[in-house]
């Protein structure tokens, strides 16, 4: 009780000084939680994914399509449950820059591969009936002000044409890491117009997402998938869900590794800050802490009450920055919502925050605390008068 | 009486460089318990040298002083730590209050080491802080207090832990003479109502006309006895 009043005290000495310090680690501990989480956005795809999901492509590119004979094939080899296919449509909605997923999926298998998409069984049914209707993300259908049964269309541009679909249902996310910003339709409705229209797409899959009936033999499945299709005309790659969802953004990984370098720098700038607060303070006190030690005070108590101020002052300006990384990232994920469609600040962003902060208070400190461990008394006392 | 203070062959330099600078030549002083000891001498002399020693917030480099029959200069830092809040009061020429912290805290601070309970302490601070005569100012902080009042303070958190010696480096120092005269009736009752045994240093004959034992500190060495009778 004694030591935390004489922390506080001690802390609040030179409140502008203080004050200006907290700011400043209030503002580093924002900026390293927003960078935190732009980057655990980033990877929002990668960490929502399943690893008992795998996913199958033309093992040349995936402009590339395979037959839908495949799905009969893959769905005979040993370790797999759910065989579902999707294709990617491309359709634009108004304009360009209202860009959001949209795709052509196997409806039935692909809502029971992706229970994490939470969908009311009658909004389930309706769209299971209606071969145009189609299902949103509530956060996509709340950016345009879908309602259900409301009629959509969307401008084909790798499928000709202006197609409606009509809104039957709208998904919400099982938990916060969920994409809730997909539109996917009927395949089947997409298949019977390239069919009607004598498109060499017809009967095509972009892609085929296989569910396994355990996570531990994924790899040997994929493997397994692969090899089916081994010397034939279409040539297959597998991988886990996780692998898909890295290799599209392993391109952008030194992007990523400059951002998590620039979020280290940050803490690093604010230590040196922090530690020259703590510097001044310790130059101010040297007599005082002469004064505890004459009085028999110990080393160790007088590195505790630097060491715990140092922490009270980062402490109060981390949780300020915590309690800020909330709201500021909440308006920067608005702003960014048509590039990262999962925006949230994650648990380990703010056990990040709270190890810098650590970090930043212990190091802060560690200069002060040797040379008030290390002075003698005769000399802390000459300082003073 | 049986000595309290025991130096023996006590000599201190300290390294200008590499030349050694003496400040103290083989001391030789015992103090008796219940002593009140005024050490006088020119600016130098190395009388706040010699004082540290005895409270042990220096190293000789050669000698031994006895405190009470234990050989401090034997003792570890630490054990010179806990030596020191249980046998020694402190009272500086700057009154070394800590500006945070109230009257009663500063008075408390030497208890907090100790063992004794929350309600234990504040009966000891508000005996000490009697004695003194300032309980009315214990929620008052070292800011609002003049000089004198400060320095009683320091004389009350000295004398918290009941120690063996008080030792004192110019406590009048930095007074006017009206506070002075209230500090040094203040030591002299500590000495004569409570057997306390003092050592001080000072500049101020008038301070060392309380005292019962002046020794003069020159360039190092220590001076004949003065006994005198007090007044
Ligand atoms: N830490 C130190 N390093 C170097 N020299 C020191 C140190 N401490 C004291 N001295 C020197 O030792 C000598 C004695 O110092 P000391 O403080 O004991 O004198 P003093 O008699 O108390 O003087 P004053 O009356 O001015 O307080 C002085 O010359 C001083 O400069
Ligand atoms: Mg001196």
């Amino acid at each position: 009780m004694f030591i935390l009043k004489i922390l506080i005290r001690n802390a609040f000495r030179h409140k502008l000084r203080t004050l200006l310090t907290i700011l400043g680690i209030t503002v580093a501990i924002l900026a390293f939680g927003l960078l935190r989480t732009f980057i655990n956005a980033w990877y929002g795809g990668v960490e929502a994914s399943s690893a008992s999901r795998l996913v199958t492509r033309s093992s040349i590119s995936l402009i590339f399509h395979l037959p839908l004979s495949y799905k009969d094939k893959i769905r005979q080899v040993d370790g797999v449950k759910t065989v579902s296919w999707g294709t990617w449509f491309g359709g634009v909605y108004i304009d360009e820059k209202n860009f959001f997923a949209n795709f052509a999926v196997d409806a039935k298998s692909y809502l029971e591969l992706y229970p994490e998409f939470l969908l009311s069984p009658e909004e389930t049914t309706a769209f299971l009936r209606d071969r145009k209707g189609f299902v949103a993300g509530r956060k996509l259908a709340k950016r345009f002000g879908w309602k259900i049964g409301d009629t959509v269309t969307l401008r084909g541009t790798i499928y000709p044409g202006n197609w409606d679909f009509v809104l039957r249902g709208i998904y919400r996310g099982r938990n916060e890491t969920i994409d809730e910003t997909q539109f996917f339709f009927h395949w089947d409705y997409l298949n019977e117009m390239m069919k009607k229209r004598g498109s060499a797409r017809a009967d095509q899959a972009g892609w085929y997402m296989v569910g396994v009936t355990r996570p531990d033999r994924a790899t040997e499945v994929a493997l397994a998938i692969d090899r089916t299709f081994k010397n034939s005309l279409a040539e297959t790659l597998t991988e886990t869900e996780k692998a898909f969802q890295l290799s599209f953004i392993s391109m952008s990984e030194t992007i990523i590794m400059a951002i998590e370098l620039v979020s280290f720098v940050v803490i690093i700038i604010i230590i040196a800050v922090v530690a020259n607060t703590m510097s001044m303070t310790y130059r101010e006190r040297i007599g005082e802490y002469a004064i505890f030690k004459t009085l028999g005070y110990r080393g160790w108590r007088i590195a505790g009450m630097i060491v715990g101020e140092s922490m009270i002052i980062t402490l109060i300006g981390s949780f300020l920055g915590i309690v800020l990384t909330f709201p500021v990232a909440g308006i920067v994920g608005k702003m960014l919502s048509n590039y990262f469609p999962v925006f949230n600040v994650a648990e380990e962003a703010i056990y990040m925050d709270l190890a810098a902060s650590i970090i930043i208070g212990l190091i802060a400190a560690i200069v002060p605390t040797y040379r008030s461990v290390r002075i003698r008394i005769a000399d802390g006392l000459r300082r003073i008068g | 009486m049986a000595p309290i203070v025991e130096i023996i062959n006590v000599s201190k330099s300290y390294w200008r460089g590499n030349r050694a600078i003496p400040v103290l030549v083989d001391i030789n002083l015992s103090i008796a318990e219940g002593e009140f000891l005024a050490l006088m001498g020119p600016s130098g002399s190395g009388k706040s040298t010699l004082l540290n020693l005895i409270a042990a917030l220096d190293h000789v480099d050669s000698g031994a002083i006895q405190v009470g029959g234990i050989d401090i200069t034997a003792l570890s830092e630490n054990e010179l730590a806990e030596w020191r809040a249980v046998n020694v009061g402190f009272i500086f020429q700057f009154y070394n209050l800590i500006p945070v912290l109230t009257a009663f805290e500063n008075v408390e601070l030497p208890l907090l080491l100790t063992g004794l309970s929350r309600r234990q302490r504040n009966e000891h601070v508000e005996m000490a802080l009697r004695i003194v005569n300032l309980e009315e100012r214990m929620d008052h902080y070292p800011a609002q207090l003049s000089g004198g009042e400060q320095q009683r303070v320091a004389i009350a958190r000295a004398i918290v832990t009941d120690p063996v010696i008080l030792v004192a480096d110019e406590p009048t120092g930095d007074l006017d003479k009206v506070a002075a005269r209230e500090i040094l009736e203040l030591m002299d009752r500590l000495n004569r109502e409570s057997h306390k045994t003092i050592i001080m240093v000072t500049h101020d004959p008038r301070a060392a006309e309380k005292a019962r034992v002046i020794r003069r500190l020159e360039k190092g060495f220590l001076n004949d006895v003065h006994s005198q009778d007090p007044h």
